[in-house]
């Protein structure tokens, strides 16, 4: 197999200001891990992901994929390279269908030309063809989350459970090696979130997708992950197996006043 | 219903059903017939038309579908038009004059989509705006390009089955607008209009899916300004002699208007907007014929403007068409059009 690990930050530091937002983390990721972050609010989660797909530039360190360099490449070098990610705060393309949303997850599978799509309504042209063949593959994904019943609405007349999944849906179009999930299953209801956790494991063990997930629902992360690693004002508490790391007393002390000690 | 459907490829294709199919092709057909039917004044107005339509869908493409902003489109209709002029003069024939019109105004659209990159909101309006007022101002100033005073354009040489000059033009702008809108319709349901649109309503989202955004960018400003340099090579054709006037900012204001009433981000909007908003310009100036009306504007202008601020009279209606718009149907006319087909479908119910 590979020499190199298949995801790997080193020593991450990325600060606003004064503040240290992501201060010397490190950590690595195994293939077919679901890998989980956590952390009180502000601690740094999204911050990090951030700069995994190349929104912020640390100011030091190494993020390897796959033995490659992230840091420097733009975001959509990233999703090229074989990383997809939705967004705590929801970034769908509002005024578009799920349909399209999700078909948007396949740009860069696609290599049509402005020119070649000029001829997209005749059936024989080759942007048809590719088209075509991409529908099938976004409507597997519509199959496979549920969406059917969404499929021709505006996301944004869609309830809040289903944006979440269609913004799933629209990272799992890529066809990722790596995926990762900014708190998921925030602000879905119970019956909601159990069938996240349903389908991240699916994700795992059917798509053979790596998952880091960040999120705050304890039970949860205790149910899905293999690994997690706690962190608190951007450094690390403890990285372990989900016992190890919900048990350990600085991870409780970060948590006190929040909702780790109710739900454990 | 959805499940009846067969393939998936009737979500691509140009007519929906065979309703859509019959009508459109009513509607072409009698534009086809029309120049027997009517006098020439009349198809001058449906070139004016045609030539707003082809400005207006670049325009919407980069406005309503890309999220970004131009106060300079007459800059590109303008390269246009003059591309094609010196073309014509040194005796190339209309079809490549044609193309590389498009291609030149393409080429000014990548350049001037470069600073957008960089800048949003006002400060790219301000730099497309002083894009095209110097783009006539430097015309004005070349002499081989007629200067201020303007040039003649070479009439081409058309010889087909007899048809009158006025008519094949007609034809030949007619032709290439339908051809522009199918075009046009295809890039947005393709791949790259998705991405367009993915960049409007998120860029972060865009970039993190795969989308190159400056890349992008710059395609949908190239591909704009493409439209807009194809109508003013039509532009030129028909009007039989150009100056830098035509092509001022009032002139780039007014294709925003068309874009703004018609609907943001809507093909159906982009020509409804041309159309009406044309025929609208045209009525205006006359407004001070109009009886009664006439008088009293021409004495509201004189107590508040001048007599000669009359003329204004079409800009004031036309701000508060906007004001109602924007208030009422931000969806513009499309979103008009859109309520009256759901109506229709419902009823009698
Ligand atoms: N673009 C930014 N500019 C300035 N400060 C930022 C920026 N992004 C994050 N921060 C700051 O960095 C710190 C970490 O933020 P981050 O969003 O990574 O936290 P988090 O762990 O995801 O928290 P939450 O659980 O609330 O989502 C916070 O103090 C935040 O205010
Ligand atoms: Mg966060």
């Amino acid at each position: 197999m590979n020499k190199h690990t298949f995801f790997e930050v080193v020593q991450l530091n990325k600060s606003f200001g004064g503040l240290k937002a992501v201060n010397q983390l490190h950590f690595d990721v195994k293939e077919k891990e679901i890998f989980s972050i956590i952390g009180p609010n502000g601690a740094g989660k999204s911050t990090v992901f951030n700069c995994i797909n190349g929104l912020y530039q640390p100011e030091e360190g190494q993020i390897k994929f796959k033995g490659e360099e992230l840091i420097g490449k733009r975001p959509d070098q990233i999703a090229q390279a074989g990383i997809a990610r939705t967004f705590q705060n929801l970034e769908l393309f509002a005024h578009m269908t799920t349909l399209d949303n999700i078909l948007l997850g396949r740009h860069k599978s696609m290599k049509a030309s402005i020119l070649a799509t000029v001829g997209l309504s005749f059936k024989r042209s080759k942007a048809a063809k590719e088209e075509l063949e991409h529908r099938r593959k976004v409507e597997e994904i519509i199959d496979f989350l549920e969406l059917e019943a969404a499929r021709d609405q505006f996301v944004s007349n869609l309830p809040y459970g289903k944006q979440k999944l269609v913004e799933l849906g629209r990272a799992l179009a890529l066809e990722p090696d790596l995926l990762l999930l900014d708190e998921p299953a925030a602000g879905l209801t119970q019956e909601e979130r159990e069938d996240m956790i349903f389908w991240i494991k699916d994700i795992r063990d059917l798509l053979g997708i790596t998952v880091i997930l960040i999120e705050h629902n304890m039970q949860m992360v205790q149910n899905i992950s293999d690994r997690i690693l706690a962190i608190n004002f951007g450094t690390q508490i403890t990285i372990g197996t989900p016992e190890e790391v919900l048990n350990h007393p600085e991870v409780i002390k970060a948590y006190l006043g929040e909702d780790l000690p109710s739900t454990l | 219903m959805r499940n009846l459907k067969t393939t998936y490829f009737e979500d691509l294709q140009l007519f929906k059903d065979g309703v859509h199919l019959f009508w459109s092709a009513v509607l072409i057909l009698a534009l086809f017939t029309l120049p027997f039917f009517v006098k020439t004044y009349y198809l001058t107005i449906l070139n004016l038309m045609a030539v707003n339509v082809i400005v207006a869908l670049g325009l919407n493409l980069l406005v309503g579908n890309t999220g970004q902003i131009s106060l300079g489109h007459a800059g590109f209709v303008a390269i246009g038009a003059y591309t094609t002029v010196l073309l014509l003069k040194l005796g190339v024939p209309f079809i490549f004059a044609f193309v590389a019109a498009g291609v030149v105004s393409a080429l000014f659209g990548i350049l001037l989509g470069i600073p957008s990159l960089k800048l949003e909101g006002p400060y790219l309006a301000i730099a497309t705006l002083a894009f095209g007022l110097a783009v006539t101002t430097l015309i004005g100033r070349m002499d081989f390009l007629g200067g201020r005073m303007g040039m003649n354009v070479p009439k081409l040489q058309i010889k087909w089955m007899g048809l009158k000059y006025d008519h094949a033009l007609y034809y030949i702008i007619l032709s290439i607008t339908i051809i522009a809108v199918i075009a046009m319709r295809n890039i947005l349901r393709s791949r790259i209009g998705r991405a367009f649109q993915a960049i409007r309503d998120s860029d972060i989202a865009a970039a993190a899916i795969g989308i190159h955004l400056t890349r992008y960018k710059l395609y949908s400003f190239g591909l704009s300004a493409l439209f807009a340099g194809a109508a003013g090579s039509l532009w030129a054709l028909y009007l039989g002699f150009i100056n830098p006037t035509l092509f001022s900012f009032i002139l780039s204001i007014n294709f925003l208007v068309i874009i703004v009433l018609g609907g943001l981000g809507s093909i159906t909007g982009s020509i409804l907007g041309a159309v009406v908003l044309t025929y609208l310009n045209l009525q205006l100036e006359n407004v001070v014929d109009i009886p009664l009306l006439g008088a009293a504007l021409y004495k509201f202008s004189e107590v508040f403007m001048t007599t000669t601020g009359i003329a204004n009279v079409s800009w004031v209606l036309t701000g508060f068409i906007l004001i109602l718009v924007v208030l009422y149907e931000p969806l513009g006319l499309y979103g008009l059009w859109l309520r009256t087909k759901i109506f229709w479908k419902r009823w009698p119910f």
